[in-house]
């Protein structure tokens, strides 16, 4: 056994071996077919998911743009693709210094905290071939208003999304937040997991401003989501879609192109946006000021903007595309289906006073909200039994550990006694032995 | 001799660097985190301020010791048969044990999320409507499932270990085969068990994932509260609470060595 599974590592390992120095041969040969010029490597840093991969026979993006630059711009480019899971994570990475990114695509509230802190290249977007066919909407957002770091890729709005087979007709008829706080559904609610889309959804149905600089505001909210606790399943991030499709919860809030994705898996669930207003978010590609090839950069986004990639990525990603050439392709309307358009681009129709994008916090109130978040999760979360049974588990280990010392002590003791004792018998046999000699 | 001694330096260089850059460096930085406010000046804040995760720590603990426990309960026995059975058998039964340890903890503990859940594939199979998923029970059913392993393990190996002789000369001596257990192999073994208490007691301790997805978020442990400083950018208070549960693991972890035999205990530390 241990001979077949040594020979086995073996075996794997030279495999290993192999294919790396086989793979680089190939890589080698590649450099010498095409002509002398230098290959550019375009590092794309995007969300997971997030862009048209070839898989399924989807699309290649990525494919295409190398494509695209050996035929139109006379450049043998290789385009390094990485993904991250949360602004967050994308942040800490570049402000780190840990790598150097060409294209990254964050969200709104992101794009304007890395342009304050400088991290973004600027230029004149409007410059971009392909940027007229933007929506007049999606341009000079407020985290850029004057066009010269974002170009938007994709936008939704959050929903609710419902089981209707579970839930009541009557309570969504209203189309309102209050059905996350609805007694009837208690132990099938989900709700976000991260302090700043958990506090907005409570925020949104008392009706305060979700950029508010107030902290009372904040602690209102705080204590619409300590009254909604013993209510909700669970706060989820990507577990949602299998809470949802496997019917083990009935309602949440998530993005509506989301949505789309678990109807596909499961038919009995319904979507709609809340009266009391909603979150908008415009993820949008930027280009990072120490970006090696700024300049192609702007292809690549120039690239993406155009019909084909544009088309391609907004069906593969599901959320809204801000780009004329999509939402107005017929083909595109066509295989997205009329319901999924409706959910995708329907007209905003919320009574929100306040601006429903997120905005970069100050760290002051980072830190606050945080903090508030935290009294909801350590909020009564111990329950008796675990108290009383982990202390009953020490205690006895204790106990039986004091015994033990205690036992070994005594018995070294009585070892010891027993040692003197021998010892002084041997003494005393050598003395008698002794004086008899001497006699 | 001389010759021999730097034949030895050269031979732990590249450790000394791994060690170095890998363990020695991150802890200074931690160290160094913890200490410095936002604006890098030395304060004591962070390390003041962590009385408020005094809950948080407190149910890390507890779940881990239960978990612990648990591990310990099951482990034993399972190692002990294994090491009891014939040299075929124990391998195979090492095998089914380190079977699932070739799916990755992440996909492993997302599965039972997925078997366990309201409308997961239990209660369809039973027709029930159990509620597993969110509870502490889960939580600490997770940790037992990811680790077990890390318990057995040592058991095993140490017990394996101990000459067949042992068990003939304590039962020729009169002992009864409980007492065999008791009074010889079982002191025998402690090295074993110490360092699977440990070796089980450490990750779960700091998890974030079992009971972030087998929690259902419902409530934190300590791993989570960690992971959300860092994301949240609070680097400081993030390595502080880093920093305050390595003290704390480091004196759990010298008590149970200082409890345990001393002649063959202390396998780490």
């Amino acid at each position: 056994m241990k001979t077949i599974v040594c020979k086995l590592l073996i075996l794997t390992f030279v495999l290993a071996l192999c294919f790396t120095l086989f793979s680089c041969g190939k890589d080698n040969d590649e450099e010498g077919d095409v002509s002398s010029k230098d290959k550019i490597t375009l590092n794309v840093y995007n969300w997971g998911e997030y862009i048209s991969d070839g898989s399924l026979g989807s699309y290649d993006t990525i494919a295409a743009f190398e494509e695209y630059c050996k035929n139109e711009l006379n450049m043998n480019v290789e385009v390094n693709y990485s993904t991250y899971a949360t602004n967050e994570d994308m942040y800490s990475k570049l402000s780190g210094g840990a790598g150097t990114y060409d294209i990254i695509i964050p969200s709104d509230y992101m794009i304007e905290r890395m342009k304050n802190e400088g991290m973004l290249y600027s230029f004149d977007v409007t410059e971009l071939e392909n940027y007229k066919y933007i929506s007049e909407e999606f341009r000079g957002m407020y985290y850029d208003p004057d066009e010269c770091y974002s170009v938007p890729y994709t936008y939704g709005k959050v929903g609710i999304i419902y089981n209707s087979t579970m839930v009541d007709p009557v309570d969504v008829e209203n189309k309102s937040w209050d059905i996350m706080w609805n007694e009837k559904y208690k132990g099938k609610i989900l709700q976000f997991n991260n302090p700043r889309d958990g506090m907005a959804s409570a925020m949104f149905l008392l009706g305060l401003d979700i950029n508010s600089t107030n902290k009372s505001d904040w602690d209102k909210s705080l204590e619409k989501l300590v009254e909604q606790k013993p209510l909700v399943q669970a706060y989820v991030s990507d577990e949602i879609y299998n809470k949802m499709i496997s019917n083990s919860a009935s309602i949440a809030a998530y993005y509506a192109g989301d949505y789309l994705t678990m109807l596909d898996s499961n038919p009995d669930l319904a979507f709609y946006y809340p009266t009391e207003g909603t979150n908008v978010f415009v993820d949008a590609m930027c280009i990072p000021k120490n970006a090696k090839h700024p300049e192609l950069a702007k292809e690549f986004i120039n690239f993406m903007l155009s019909p084909e990639p544009a088309t391609a990525n907004a069906l593969y990603i599901g959320y809204a595309s801000p780009n004329s050439l999509v939402y107005e392709n017929p083909s595109y309307i066509e295989e997205m289906g009329e319901d999924a358009m409706e959910v995708l681009y329907s007209e905003d129709e919320s009574r929100y006073p306040f601006d429903p994008f997120y905005h970069s916090f100050s760290p002051e109130l980072l830190a606050y909200t945080n903090g508030l978040w935290e009294n909801l999760k350590t909020e009564n979360s111990t329950e008796l039994w675990v108290h009383i049974t982990s202390v009953v588990i020490v205690g006895s280990l204790l106990g039986y550990a004091i015994y033990n010392i205690c036992v070994k002590k005594k018995r070294s003791k009585d070892y010891r006694l027993r040692d003197k004792a021998k010892l002084l018998e041997k003494r005393n046999a050598e003395k008698s032995k002794a004086s008899a000699q001497n006699k | 001799m001389k010759k021999k001694s730097i034949m030895h330096s050269i031979a732990a260089a590249p450790h000394i660097f791994w060690a170095a850059l890998f363990i020695i460096l991150p802890l200074i930085i931690v160290i160094f985190y913890a200490f410095t406010d936002a604006e890098g000046n030395f304060s004591f804040e962070n390390i003041l301020g962590l009385s408020e995760y005094g809950n948080i720590f407190l149910l890390s603990i507890e779940l881990s010791v239960i978990a612990t426990f648990i591990c310990l309960l099951v482990g034993y026995p399972l190692a002990y048969i294994i090491a009891k059975a014939d040299a075929k058998k124990q391998k195979f039964f090492i095998m089914l044990l380190m079977l699932p340890m070739w799916t990755n903890l992440l996909i492993r503990t997302y599965s039972i999320m997925a078997i366990l859940d309201d409308g997961g594939f239990l209660n369809n199979l039973l027709n029930t409507e159990l509620h597993i998923i969110g509870t502490k029970g889960a939580v600490i059913f997770g940790m037992v499932y990811d680790f077990l392993p890390y318990m057995v393990l040592p058991i095993y190996t140490c017990i394996s270990k101990i000459p067949k002789n042992m068990w003939e000369a304590a039962s020729d001596l009169g002992c009864s085969p409980i007492r065999v257990l008791t009074k010889v192999i079982f002191p025998l073994s402690m090295s074993g068990v110490i360092s699977g208490v440990t070796m089980v007691f450490v990750p779960s301790i700091s998890t974030f994932y079992i009971s972030q997805k087998l929690g259902g978020g419902t409530f934190e442990l300590i791993g989570d509260t960690i992971e959300r400083q860092f994301v949240s950018s609070a680097l400081n208070t993030g390595a502080a609470i880093s920093f305050v549960m390595m003290i704390l693991i480091l004196i759990s972890i010298s008590v149970m060595n200082k409890f345990s035999d001393p002649d063959d205990g202390g396998i780490i530390i």
